[in-house]
């Protein structure tokens, strides 16, 4: 209760409620994500490649428990958010603001090669902030909670190429509530990448480790590519209905004008602003914005793909609780061990696990939380899949060399099937784009 | 042709700025210039009683000045969140420093009010609001004046009587609050009274009992030749307006409500989509998303559990439940809270831009 002078004419109801149409609303059945009672008894079998099921040990009791456990994790959490929060975030955002200032003055003398340095360095470090700990965890709804509406999810934009709300769409929405179901989570090799035995394996595949380079230097513009479903789009354009077409336009155009404001800053004006250092200024933004997505795509991919991350298939997740949500989360991602500074410059991300399970939880309070969840992990048997950057990387490409090639199938090596593909292409009997479909155990 | 320059200067910033807005970097250093979001800095803080202080502000430089008796919103972070109340200016308009006051009392579980009076301390930036409000003096003043206040209703009237002449009109104030120890500005009343701005009668309720509008006859025997200002709890402002109805005198009574805003939750309820002027009626289980989805109102959605915030809509006021946690978020007349629809029901009643 407050006490407040009464404002008759702010107070919107009045007005409305007497025109307003009155309608009854049927009762709902809740989604089952939102709920820990499972209902009906589910099974886990085991996946087409013959890999067996991540949850095949646990019982659903088990799993509804570890739901439990998690929701007064978050619980807790989530009610002792306050002015430390605040002033941490804003804390960030000042920084990060002041490197940026800070360093674009220097490049404005980038002829020399010290201010080239130091200026490339500081803007590196200003742009891998902005991106991390700011702009994906704002936009991921972590701060809404202080009702700024300066530092909210539905009013915050960053230094990227993609819009912000086509980036929550295809990463908040689609990425966050299909973590890691093959078919359903493009983040899966982002359309690009083959990163699971389960994955089925095309020509274009063997190209994947020069692939995986070249998008990671652009990485921003993959991301952008990606949060159009540019390749899916453009390969089915013709059965795209008029609606859809008409949004991916729109989408485009947007995307468009968001690069172009982007690229005119960093390749235009600082460096024109820069007079005689406009090519050194050009070259630093360059190699921030470079520094800044190879930095971003290796924390990103160290998140998912590293050895030991379970995939899970397209019909596992038909009606599945809060529990098993909860679990494919844990069993879905991988964390990044290091100091501190590791950790701001991941945007916390680091700690991926934590954040998948609770992507609204602000991102100072993952490193809190993370030796409860790794325990609770190991009672159930569960793998808190954990390593230094260097390590987790070298996985994932080591993996991306790997499975540039297809699996090995019964009685053919992975070579021998390469072979046979690529002599149907030469003969015509197939486009550089045949898909093979993995052949599963219970065909084999 | 300068304001021409101006603003290609400022489009050439913007540009450069990109995605943030050069007002970004500017309220790093200078958050009260002219141009900028309206807020306010405290540059002191006055314990009245034990339980009200007086705060005192600097206001940015778009400050637009106050008419006394207005009132102005102020939003200030209390434990990380960004509360929003009104409170009655207090301060002499136009003061020479610039400054602004407000004259909060500390009410029991009130978040801001407590805030305030507690724990606020000076340099702290706040948020503001445009002053507003109709409970002022005409101009020129009238002759005779009554006013009537209750407890913290004392600081509208505070706000006029600093900004009156000392002499001129003839001026009764009846003020009620429950002990002396309890009357804000207790010493500054006396000393007007004592120099003769107004006739001061201050009534301690606990002693004294209520001010029973009955006796105003022989409290104030010219009452009926006087333009009245009453501000105070519900009661008093209710038994006024009947009086001064049952007189036949609506015209000279003016009152300034400080009503308690309670929101009380419930179990389902009405869900009024503002833009689409639809009311639906839902039960407590039943996620807004779907409720609105089943009225043939399409909202913005996502993930629909809660994790995305795609769904997020702005909530005016009323009350909604989390179906996760059970948590209950409610807003306020006058707020903008956002809301996430897929997770939260419909408490009581809410009222959402949609």
């Amino acid at each position: 209760m407050t006490l407040a002078p009464e404002r008759s004419a702010i107070s919107p109801t009045a007005p409305h409620v007497t025109q307003a149409q009155h309608v009854a609303a049927e009762q709902h059945r809740l989604n089952t994500r939102l709920s820990l009672e499972g209902g009906a008894e589910r099974t886990h079998p085991p996946k087409k490649s013959g890999r067996p099921n991540p949850m095949g040990h646990l019982t659903n009791e088990q799993i509804e428990a570890i739901g439990r456990e998690l929701d007064a994790i978050r619980a807790e959490v989530m009610a002792s958010r306050g002015a430390r929060d605040a002033a941490y975030i804003r804390r960030v955002i000042r920084v990060q603001r002041g490197l940026e200032i800070g360093s674009r003055a220097v490049l404005l003398f980038s002829k020399n090669k010290y201010a080239w340095l130091a200026g490339t360095a500081g803007l590196s470090l200003a742009k891998i902030l902005e991106n991390m700990e700011i702009g994906h965890n704002v936009l991921h709804g972590q701060w809404d909670w202080m009702r700024d509406p300066k530092i909210h999810s539905t009013s915050w934009d960053w230094d990227m190429a993609s819009p912000a709300k086509q980036w929550q769409h295809s990463h908040n929405e689609l990425h966050h509530t299909y973590t890691n179901v093959l078919g359903r989570d493009n983040d899966l090799g982002y359309g690009l990448l083959r990163v699971d035995e389960d994955q089925p394996w095309e020509l274009f595949h063997l190209g994947q480790p020069i692939w995986h380079l070249i998008n990671a230097m652009f990485f921003e513009y993959g991301i952008a590519a990606y949060d159009l479903e540019l390749r899916g789009n453009l390969q089915n354009w013709d059965e795209l209905s008029e609606e859809e077409k008409a949004v991916f336009k729109a989408n485009l155009h947007e995307m468009l004008g968001k690069i172009r404001k982007q690229a005119m800053k960093d390749y235009v004006l600082h460096p024109l602003v820069s007079g005689p250092s406009f090519l050194p200024t050009l070259l630093a933004n360059f190699t921030a914005n470079t520094v800044r997505n190879i930095w971003s795509n290796t924390v990103i991919i160290c998140g998912h793909f590293p050895d030991g991350i379970d995939t899970f298939e397209t019909d596992s997740i038909e009606g599945e609780t809060r529990g098993e949500w909860y679990l494919r989360q844990m069993l879905g991602s991988g964390n990044i061990s290091g100091s501190k500074f590791t950790h701001i410059m991941t945007g916390n991300l680091s700690h991926q696990i934590e954040h998948h399970l609770f992507p609204d939880m602000p991102s100072n309070r993952y490193s809190e939380i993370s030796p409860r969840i790794k325990a609770l992990m190991e009672r159930n048997d569960l793998h808190y899949v954990t390593g230094p950057v260097l390590k987790q990387a070298y996985q994932v490409y080591r993996k991306v060399c790997r499975l540039a090639l297809p699996n090995e199938e019964p009685g053919r090596s992975r070579w021998s099937v390469v072979r046979g593909e690529l002599g149907k292409v030469v003969k015509g009997k197939g486009g550089a784009r045949t898909k093979r479909h993995l052949p599963s155990t219970a065909d084999a | 042709m300068t304001a021409g320059l101006a603003e290609g200067v400022w489009k050439l910033a913007s540009a450069i700025a990109t995605p943030v807005l050069p007002d970004d970097y500017l309220d790093m250093f200078a958050p009260l210039r002219a141009g900028a979001e309206l807020r306010g800095r405290i540059t002191a803080i006055h314990r009245e009683t034990a339980d009200a202080a007086t705060i005192v502000i600097t206001p940015g430089r778009s400050w637009a000045g106050h008419v006394p008796g207005q009132y102005v919103r102020i939003g200030i972070d209390v434990n990380g969140v960004r509360q929003w109340r009104a409170y009655s200016l207090t301060s002499l308009a136009g003061a020479p420093d610039g400054t602004i006051a407000i004259t909060p009392k500390a009410i029991p579980d009130g978040v801001v009010s407590n805030h305030l009076v507690h724990n606020a301390r000076p340099g702290t930036l706040v948020m503001l609001d445009q002053a507003i409000g109709d409970f002022t003096l005409p101009t020129p003043t009238p002759d005779k004046i009554l006013f009537i206040t209750g407890g913290s209703g004392i600081t509208p009237v505070m706000g006029m009587l600093r900004n009156l002449p000392s002499a001129g009109a003839d001026i009764v104030l009846l003020h009620s609050a429950p002990r002396a120890e309890d009357v804000v500005f207790a010493a500054e009343l006396a000393e007007r009274d004592r120099s003769g701005q107004i006739d001061l009668r201050v009534r301690h309720t606990d002693t004294d009992g209520m001010l029973d509008l009955a006796d105003l006859d022989r409290e104030v025997p010219d009452w009926r030749e006087r333009q009245a200002w009453v501000c105070g709890p519900t009661g008093l402002l209710d038994a006024a307006e009947l009086h001064w109805a049952a007189n036949d005198l609506t015209d000279a009574l003016h009152v300034e409500r400080f009503r308690p805003t309670i929101i009380e939750p419930g179990e389902g309820g009405e869900i009024t989509l503002l833009g689409s002027k639809l009311t639906i009626d839902a039960d407590g289980a039943t996620p807004i998303l779907d409720a609105a989805e089943d009225a043939g109102v399409l909202m913005k959605s996502g993930c629909r559990m809660g994790i995305c915030f795609g769904c997020v809509v702005t909530m005016r006021q009323g009350a909604v439940r989390d179906l996760r946690t059970g948590e209950i978020t409610t807003a306020e007349p006058g707020d903008e809270l956002p809301i996430q629809t897929c997770i939260n029901a419909v408490a009581g009643s809410c009222d959402l831009e949609v």
